[in-house]
């Protein structure tokens, strides 16, 4: 018995042997769908004991304000279990275009909602405006360039500002934006670092290693290492609206939906004015 | 066409200033900790091997910590006017840390192999440390001194999550390859992924195929590695066979 151990050949095989069944099992594990579906009544806000997974996919600066409001709705609903992913909204959209595992998704720019809705993948009777938010221009608290407004940007003691990259962060979209108003991109252009979501954006202005930085006025006041010295001109700002909306492949829709009214309810739009988030169309 | 042209060019920067770095503090550090036999041996070699082990993210952040506006390294230098993070020498200094434990440890297994007797008998004939370096030793363990070369020119062309920390996406400045590849993807914009990872494959199965020709033996050393000069014709004091002269 114990020589069968000490051939070499035969651990080999053994190895082999472990290894194939290893993947016939991975293999056959990805096949079967993996969700619980909900099996009980189609009316919302039920309390049934199957326990969901509610995939949940927001915008960067809705990192903090939707961790409290999570807190709230699976206290009130406790066999959900929400798992949050929050990025750039275009990283969210493309993630979302490639069969991510999703329900809902909350975007901070209305182009991202678009350009999901066109290829149908929400479902578009749940689309709808639920926050603003403003742009504003913050330095690091030990800043000593005294800027006050965007003109100041094309100054030359201003070498570094970070923007998140216009092409996938809202943020960053909307900072061109202005930045194309004023006309003054072509002068800053070369001082840009892009920053992959507006949260990152945030951290490279706390750091110290950037001269300014755009973010939303929700993450200024989230960061006592910051402060805000302009705001967006007033038509940027007016458009910096959020939608949100159910995914069409997702699994648990009427959890999703019901999650979605909680949003709009009065508990958590207490949490979203805490935060500083105004309410769509108010 | 600038979206390629831009990342190939500082790509291209980049890896040949990190290649010359690695290349020559490599050597340096493998002929310096072969040398050394004092008792913090384990740890200064641990210490080169380090950013092998961890994962760049961590090795980019440990930098951003060293040399960013409140660091140790970055903070006196801030008040010189100067700032290492978000340009181009970042891209350097992050590629550099993360390939220098390949370049180390592939010298330093190659001048072990070398025969010290042949050394010392070049430094009996008068030959100085360099001369020995530059004549004897290199060129007995130049396959292994290539492979490595090649390995950090490889690890430098692909290195992206501390570069990512340190250097940041500064487009024209500090978007390398991997850092524009990534970029691209997040943006959605496909295809401009795809071109990037053509022209990158293409570099790597490239650098590759270098490494398995540089890694024969030439023929001007093959008297050096397949005869070596037999034991008892060298002057050996102090170990075996001393007895013979």
């Amino acid at each position: 018995m114990l020589n069968w151990f000490l051939r070499k050949n035969n651990w080999r095989t053994l190895l082999s042997t472990g290894v194939i069944a290893l993947a016939l099992i991975t293999a056959s594990c990805s096949n079967t769908t993996t969700s619980t579906t909900v099996t009980t009544s189609p009316k919302t806000t039920t309390t049934t004991a199957q326990p969901v997974t509610l995939n949940v996919l927001a915008a960067s600066s809705l990192s903090n304000v939707l961790k409290a409001i999570n807190t709230a709705y699976t206290q009130a609903n406790p066999n959900v279990t929400i798992s949050l992913s929050t990025g750039a909204s275009g990283t969210l959209q493309t993630q979302i275009e490639n069969g991510a595992p999703s329900d809902v998704f909350l975007s901070a720019a209305i182009a991202n909602m678009d350009n999901l809705q066109k290829d149908n993948l929400i479902i578009n009777s749940t689309r709808k405006n639920i926050v603003d938010n403003t742009l504003v221009m913050v330095v690091p608290n030990d800043s000593t360039l005294g800027l006050t407004s965007f003109n100041d940007l094309t100054l030359s003691k201003v070498t570094k500002i970070a923007i998140g990259d216009p092409k996938s962060v809202p943020a960053g979209t909307y900072a061109q934006k202005a930045f194309d108003e004023l006309g003054i991109t072509a002068q800053i252009q070369s001082k840009f670092i892009l920053g992959a979501n507006v949260t990152q954006v945030l951290t490279y202005v706390t750091g110290g290693n950037v001269d300014v930085g755009f973010v939303y006025s929700t993450d200024a006041l989230s960061s006592n290492q910051v402060k805000v010295v302009a705001n967006a001109p007033a038509d940027i700002n007016a458009q910096i609206v959020y939608p949100e909306a159910v995914i069409q492949g997702s699994q648990d829709p009427d959890v999703a939906r019901a999650y979605l009214n909680f949003l709009s309810s009065d508990q958590a739009k207490a949490l979203f004015l805490q935060y500083g988030f105004t309410m769509a169309g108010s | 066409m600038n979206e390629y042209l831009a990342p190939l060019w500082i790509s291209f920067k980049t890896v040949l200033v990190t290649t010359a770095i690695t290349f020559v503090l490599g050597i340096a550090a493998a002929r310096w900790i072969s040398r050394y036999s004092g008792k913090l041996k384990p740890v200064i070699d641990g210490a080169f091997i380090l950013p092998l082990v961890l994962p760049p993210t961590v090795v980019g952040f440990g930098l951003l910590l060293l040399l960013g506006k409140h660091g140790w390294i970055g903070h006196p230098l801030s008040l010189i006017g100067t700032t290492i993070v978000f340009s181009w020498p970042a891209t350097v200094i992050s590629a550099a840390v993360m390939a220098f434990p390949l370049m180390y440890m592939t010298a330093r297994g190659a001048f072990e192999q070398v025969d010290t007797n042949i050394e010392d008998a070049a430094r009996t004939l008068g030959a100085s440390e360099w001369r020995v370096l530059y004549s004897v030793t290199l060129p007995m363990a130049w396959p292994g001194v290539v492979a490595g070369t090649i390995l950090c020119f490889a690890r430098s062309m692909g290195e992206f999550g501390a570069t990512l920390m340190l250097a940041g996406n500064i487009p024209g400045k500090t978007t390398t390859i991997p850092v524009a590849i990534y970029f691209a993807i997040v943006d959605g914009n496909m295809k401009e992924a795809v071109y990037l990872m053509i022209i990158v494959l293409c570099i790597a199965l490239a650098s590759l195929a270098a490494l398995a020709y540089l890694k024969k033996p030439k023929p001007r050393f093959r008297a050096l590695t397949v005869n070596p000069v037999p034991n008892n014709m060298l002057y050996t004091s102090g170990k075996k066979d001393s007895h013979i002269n």
